[in-house]
Order: structure tokens, then sequence, then C-alpha cells
């Protein structure tokens, strides 16, 4: 085989390579990319019950309701505009408090409220998602005092 | 005092850096020796400082000195000593410092033992390797003094992270580092040679060695981190796609290529350019996974407000290391001519393969881990997005099937020409038993994820491959057992790390394939005296009691776990409270048994209903990192091959002479 045939085949291959990767990628941007939304967006866009996407906020004071049966959840997410409530089915992560910030994964129902499918807290009393800081700016009740700087580890789910 | 030595010496380092940087590439350009012979001492001065450094800092860190502003931000009197050890590269200024450190420790290596190296090229080497530490040490001075100081002192520290309060994190840091700057030596070398416009087997042979040991150190660096994820998250997960993994990752997929196209520069002088190409990208990963790390750029592009100076910083010195390198590369890479031809079907052709896709691999990874970023920063802070999971498995694991599917012919196959049919034939046996294996998970899964019984099949075949290519090089069955034996002994030690490697791949292919789709979980409120079955084990909950522990309080869980009746093992796992800084974590009690580990996390409890419990059987769990640790293993022995020990060769014929009685028959 001479070199010229091999730079054929060299580029041949890594044409049919590359193609089959920009495929796949395109492929799973389609259903696989997970938008983040604050409450307040939520109400605005009325997304449709099959889009999986995230929401963030501040878990609002006092909403938290756990059902006997031990496992399901209810609590509002807030932008301090805007309350969604949310329904988990599992076990909070240990971070979960009233009053912090969370980031929920879910869909929405068609009444309006939010079932999550996995629940993220920060491993740090002051962390506050920058996602979820970034909501309360845009709701305008973003006060400065409370800005904590992010910490070092892991979101953890 | 100690402290500002420390400072003072970190200024040494960096003015003989610059030295470094400059004379010994100047007097290689001139042919002047004098000017080139530079680079050996000054290379051991910046590692001398760098050490008077980093033990200035330590010592900071070990007796609590809380005037240094980052021993009060990262330590608390009342820790434990391995973490107020750990704390020092536990934050974004200290880490820094360890960085530098090895790269000192690297370029002082090839000072000490390079001797028959061309001096040129040992010059040019050292040359570059002291512009990667003159960019790292003017951005810790400039932004990042870890010697700052806090006056007035606090009375105590805000404590490390509980988090990273870990042995298997106290140490995956240095482990990581140790990988990423390995790297920057193939980057060394690469550069150097470009300057050169020159890259032979010998180039290759020196080459090979240090990305091997760094490669070995990033496996088990990134081994490490899933480790401790698995156990300390509490979440039974063990690789999240998470930024932060794939920084680490990325440089490994890039390394792992590097390493295989270097064979063949070394035995069949091809590839030269994509090489050095690999070589160049490998560090450049290596970099951006430090400043993803460590600068908090992905999980916040709003990070890079808190400190302008250093975003501007980290972005100028990535667009110079890995912009300069590129255009030096295009400029001189024409230059590489390649040496030998192969036919498509070939052994070179098969790394070759394994190059396309390791490396599209790593761009996938690329792209789903910048993209948030980049939606960020085109939208105007409008979409947020996020890249998770479904991402890879859509495309990285799509990209990884056919590499493992190849992965078990590349070794059996010749050099230049191979013969396919001929190599397929040999494996007939590995193929049968895949093919067993998939049929027998089938029918006791009673049907299942095609995919899962898919990846057993995959596994099967990568270990049964790796024991034929060892079969086939002893010819075990084919000569008497003692000849076998006697070429076994005979074998090159390459060909035994090779044959390890891969077989470390094939268990953890198994393992993560059996534990990500036959995992059994129950999440569940329990009371004393409740039991739960999970996979046939059954957890009886026996008590949970609130105790002191050394630097915090925990509640802990007694669960007496049991199979078929037989009392098998009591597990306590703990949520620990941490009173500095305040915070809360999940220390789950694992317990791994071959066929699987048995996992219990204990939550607070739920007023008078209970403790919420996660229970878990997670089937094959431990052989993701047996398998990981067999890979580095087969590293180590790769390297201690003697043809690396004899180091580079002075001359092909006297390597040839060295080479010849060891070498197998399939090379």
């Amino acid at each position: 085989m001479t070199r010229r045939q091999r730079r054929l085949y060299t580029i041949i291959g890594a044409m049919t390579l590359l193609s089959a990767a920009v495929g796949l990628v395109l492929f799973a941007a389609r259903d696989t990319l997970v938008y983040f939304y604050s409450p307040s967006e939520v109400a605005q866009k009325h997304l449709p019950p099959d889009r999986n996407f995230r929401i963030g906020g501040l878990v609002e004071e006092g909403s938290v309701v756990r059902h006997p049966d031990g496992t399901n959840i209810d609590f509002a997410v807030t932008d301090l505009k805007t309350r969604i409530m949310v329904r988990y089915t599992s076990l909070l992560p240990d971070m979960f408090r009233e009053g912090k910030g969370v980031i929920a994964e879910g869909k929405m129902n068609a009444d309006g409220t939010f079932t999550a499918s996995s629940v993220l807290a920060k491993h740090d009393e002051n962390y506050m998602p920058p996602e979820v800081a970034d909501a309360l700016k845009k709701s305008g009740r973003w006060k400065e005092t409370g800005a904590p700087s992010p910490a070092p580890g892991g979101t953890t789910q | 005092m100690i402290i500002e030595l420390g400072h003072f010496a970190l200024v040494l380092a960096f003015v003989l850096a610059l030295a470094q940087a400059s004379l010994p590439l100047i007097g290689a350009a001139r042919g002047n020796l004098a000017l080139m012979a530079l680079a050996r001492p000054a290379a051991f001065g910046q590692l001398f400082f760098l050490i008077g450094a980093f033990a200035a800092l330590m010592h900071a860190f070990v007796t609590s000195d809380f005037s240094v502003l980052v021993v009060v931000s990262n330590s608390h009197a009342a820790k434990p000593m391995l973490y107020k050890i750990a704390g020092l590269w536990g934050n974004h200024e200290g880490s820094l410092l360890l960085w530098v450190l090895i790269l000192a420790l690297f370029g002082a290596a090839v000072a000490g033992v390079g001797h028959n190296l061309p001096a040129p090229l040992r010059a040019r080497v050292l040359s570059v390797q002291a512009m990667i530490a003159c960019g790292f040490l003017s951005f810790m001075l400039a932004t990042s003094n870890p010697f700052a100081r806090l006056i007035p002192p606090p009375l105590d520290g805000q404590g490390l992270n509980p988090l990273l309060q870990d042995p298997g994190l106290a140490f995956h840091p240095p482990f990581l580092y140790l990988g990423y700057v390995g790297f920057s030596m193939a980057f060394s070398f690469a550069v150097a040679a470009l300057i050169e416009g020159r890259v032979d087997p010998a180039w290759a042979r020196w080459v090979r060695p240090w990305t091997l040991a760094a490669w070995c150190f990033l496996t088990i660096g990134i081994a490490m981190g899933s480790w401790w994820a698995y156990y300390e998250l509490g979440w039974g997960g063990w690789w999240f796609w998470d930024p932060v993994e794939n920084a680490s990752l990325m440089p490994w997929l890039a390394g792992t290529a590097l390493l295989h196209s270097s064979i063949v520069v070394e035995k069949r002088d091809a590839l030269k350019s994509w090489t050095v190409l690999l070589a160049i990208l490998t560090f450049s990963l290596s970099l951006l996974g430090t400043f993803i790390v460590r600068s908090g750029v992905l999980s916040s592009v709003h990070a890079f407000a808190t400190d302008p100076a250093r975003g501007i910083f980290i972005l100028v010195f990535l667009v110079l290391v890995i912009g300069g390198s590129l255009t030096l590369y295009a400029v001189r890479a024409p230059s590489l001519k390649g040496g030998g031809i192969f036919a498509p079907i070939s052994r070179e052709a098969a790394l070759v393969l394994n190059n396309w896709l390791l490396a599209t691999a790593c761009a996938t990874v690329l792209l789903g881990t910048l993209y948030p970023l980049l939606m960020d920063a085109l939208s105007g802070g409008t979409a947020k997005v996020t890249v998770g999971a479904p991402y890879y498995n859509a495309t990285f694991a799509p990209l990884m099937i056919p590499l493992l599917l190849t992965m078990a012919l590349g070794p059996l196959m010749g050099w230049k020409r191979g013969d396919l049919a001929g190599v397929l034939s040999r494996l007939r046996f590995a193929l049968g038993v895949s093919i067993i294996g998939m049929l027998a998970v089938w029918y006791f899964h009673s049907g299942g994820p095609v995919l899962a019984v898919f990846g057993i099949g995959l596994g099967l075949w990568l270990i049964f491959g790796a024991l034929t290519d060892l079969a086939e090089r002893i010819r075990l069955f084919r000569v008497p057992f003692a000849a076998s034996l006697a070429r076994a002994a005979g074998l090159p030690r390459a060909s035994w790390g090779a044959m390890l490697a891969h077989g470390g791949v094939g268990i953890a292919v198994l393992g993560i394939t059996a534990s990500t789709a036959w995992t059994a979980e129950k999440i569940i409120l329990m009371q004393p005296g409740d039991e739960a079955e999970v996979s046939g084990y059954v957890y009886h909950f026996v008590h949970a009691e609130q105790g002191p522990g050394q630097n915090y309080t925990a509640l802990r869980g007694t669960f007496e776990v049991s199979h078929n009746g037989a009392p098998l093992v009591t597990l306590q796992p703990e949520a620990r409270s941490y009173p500095v800084p305040p915070m809360d974590t999940t220390e789950a009690a694992i317990y791994p048994m071959l066929s699987g580990d048995l996992f219990a996390a204990i939550g607070n409890p739920q007023g008078d209903k209970g403790w919420s419990a996660r229970l878990y059987f997670r089937p094959l769990q431990s052989w993701i990192w047996a398998g990981a640790i067999l890979m580095a293993l087969g590293g180590v022995i790769s390297l201690s091959d003697r043809r690396h020990r004899v180091g580079a060769p002075r001359s092909a014929a006297i390597h040839h002479a060295l080479e010849a009685p060891t070498a197998a028959p399939a090379e």
C-alpha cells in the first residue's frame, strides 16, 4: 500500500468516525439536555408535561409536608415571587433544609405541580447553588448580605 | 518568619524558573554548551526552593498557625493530624503549590537521570518544563499567594469541608496531580521535538515511561475519587459525570491514546505527528482540568467575577500554552515524515483505530462538559442547561463498544500486515466464552436489559482475549508445559503489563455493567426490630444511637445482615454532624464481597416514624476498582520492563542487541 492510499484510508476512516460522533451528539442533544428554570419562569412558560427539566430556588419555610408512608414528601420551591409545589418520593439529601437553596429535577404535572425524580442540595450550610442565586436575582429578591461564596466539594444528590 | 521564608523561596523558585525557561533554550539554538548546562542546576534549585516553600506551608498547617489566611479558611485546631496535612491541598492556593512542587520534581527527575539524552534535547525539555512552572508560579504570586497573612489572627480556623475529611480523599489530589503533571513531561518532550524538528523511536522511548507513569497515577487517582464518591456521598453511585470528574477523565482518555500511539512511534517509526499532537492535547486537557476544578468556572461562570484577575490570568495562560504549542505544531508538524507503512489490517491500524475512538470519546466528554458554559455565555445568562448521564450514555458509551470489541484483537495482530481471519480463529475460545456467558446471564436474569447482557459479553471477551494473548505467546498446550512456563518467564514485562491492563479493563467492564444494571435498592423508614430484604439479603435494624466522634457527633445505626438464614455481617452506617464548618455527612457502611457490595446508609429520624435507611445490594461493585487497580498494576509492570530501565538507547545497534533475546514471537 502506498503512502497516498494510506492517507486516503486514514481520511475516510476519520471522517466516518467523526460523522458518527457528530450524529450521536446531535441525537443526544435532542432529548438529554436538561434546562434550568426558576419558579417564575416555569409559571410563565407552560412547559409540556413530558419535558424533563430542573427548577431551583429556596425551600419555602413551613412548606415541607412528610406523608405518613414515610417516603412521600411535598415541599414548595420559591424564588420569593412564585412558588411551585414539588412532590418527591425518596429520601432527601442531608443538606435539605427549609429556607435553604435546592434544585429539583423532574417533570410538570397537568395541575401545575412538579414531580421530582431527584433533589440536589449542596453539602454546605451557606452555599447557594449559582443557578438559585441567579433565579433569586432575577426575581429581585437577592440580598447581597446573604451572598455566600461557592465552597469546594461536589454537588450531591 | 517561616511563612515569609516560604514566600521568599517561592519567589526564588520563580526567578530560577525564568532563567531555566530562557537561557538553555538560547544555548540550544546557538549550540552554546555552557548555557545548555544551566538547565540542570536550575531544575535542582527550583525543586529545592519549592520543597522549602511547601515545607513552610506544611509547618503552618501542622502547627495550626492562624495568622496565615489559607490555614484559617481550611483548617481547625481540633482536626485530626491527617486532615491538617491534607488541608494543605484541599484548597486553591495550597493545591497550586503541590502542583508546582510535583512539576519541579518531574523536571529534576529529567535533569537527574537524563545523562544519555542529547544535550540540546535535554536543555529544551527542561526549558519547556520551566515555562510551565513560570506560568503557575506567577499565577500564584500575583493572584493566589498561599503565604498571605491574616492580621490580626483569629482564635481558630474555619475548618476543612468535612466531606474532604476522609482518608480516600486525603490522597486523591496528590495522585491526580502526579498524573496531570506527569503528562507535562510528554508535553515538554513534544514541544522540544517540534523545536528541533525531529521525532524518532529514541524520542518515543523517552516519552513512553513518563507517560506510562503519569497514566498509572491518574488511573489510581480517578479510582480513588470514584471510590470516595461511592462511600462518602451516601448515594451509592460511583460516577456522576460531574464536570469535576470529567476534568480528570479527559486527560486519562487522551493519555491512554498517547500511550498506545507512542508504541507505534517506538516500534515502527510511524504516527509521529499524531503522537506529538496527542502529547500536546493530553497536557492541555490536564491544565484545563486543573483550572476547571480549582476555579469553579463550571459550577458557575460567575466564580470568575469574584476575582476577575484570576479568571483573566487563567484564560491568558491557557491560550498561551495551548495556542502557542498548537501554532508551533502547525508550523513544524509537516516536516515530521512518517516512516513505517502499514496495511489497513495490522497492529498499527488497530492502534490507530484505538486512538481515533479514544480521541472522539474524549471530544464528546469535552463538549458535554463545556456545553453548559457555552450556552450560558452565548445566551447572556438566560439559558441554563445541565448535561447529565443521559447525554454520556448516548454518546460516550456507543463509542466505547467498538473500542472494547477491537481491543482484544489488536495485541494478536501482526505489525505491518495482519491476518484478521487468523486472529479471529485464535480468539474463538474467547468468543465462545462470551457467548455462553451472555446466554447464561440472559437465562438467569430472565431477560434483563439487552445492553447489560452485551456488556457482560464484552467484559468476558476482553478477559479471555487477554488470556488468549498470553496462551499464544507462551504456546500453551502446543509445546510441553515446562516449555510454556519457560516462555512465560521470558516474556517481556511490557507484554505482561499490557495483558494485565487489558484484562483489568474487562473486569472493570463486568463490574460497571452488573452494578449499573442489577443493583437492588430499598429506601424505607425503619423502626428498631424491623427487617428488610434486598436481593436475598435480610437487613435487621437493631438500633440507632447518638454518640461522639473525633471532631463530630454521629448517629450510628446497627444493621445485622443475614443471607439464607445465616448471619453474615453487622453494618454500622453513620450520619455525622460536624460543628466546624457546620455540616452533615453520611458515612455509609459497606461490606464488599466478590459477588457484590452490601451497602447501608442511615438518615435522620423522621419524627416517631423511625429512621430513614437506604439499603443496597450492588453486584460486582468492587470489580470496578479491582479492574482499575489491575490497569495501574499493568502499567507499573510495563514500566519495569528492562527496555525502560536501560534508558534511552545511545545507538539503535546496542539496543537491538539488548532486546533481541527477550523479543516475543508476535513482536
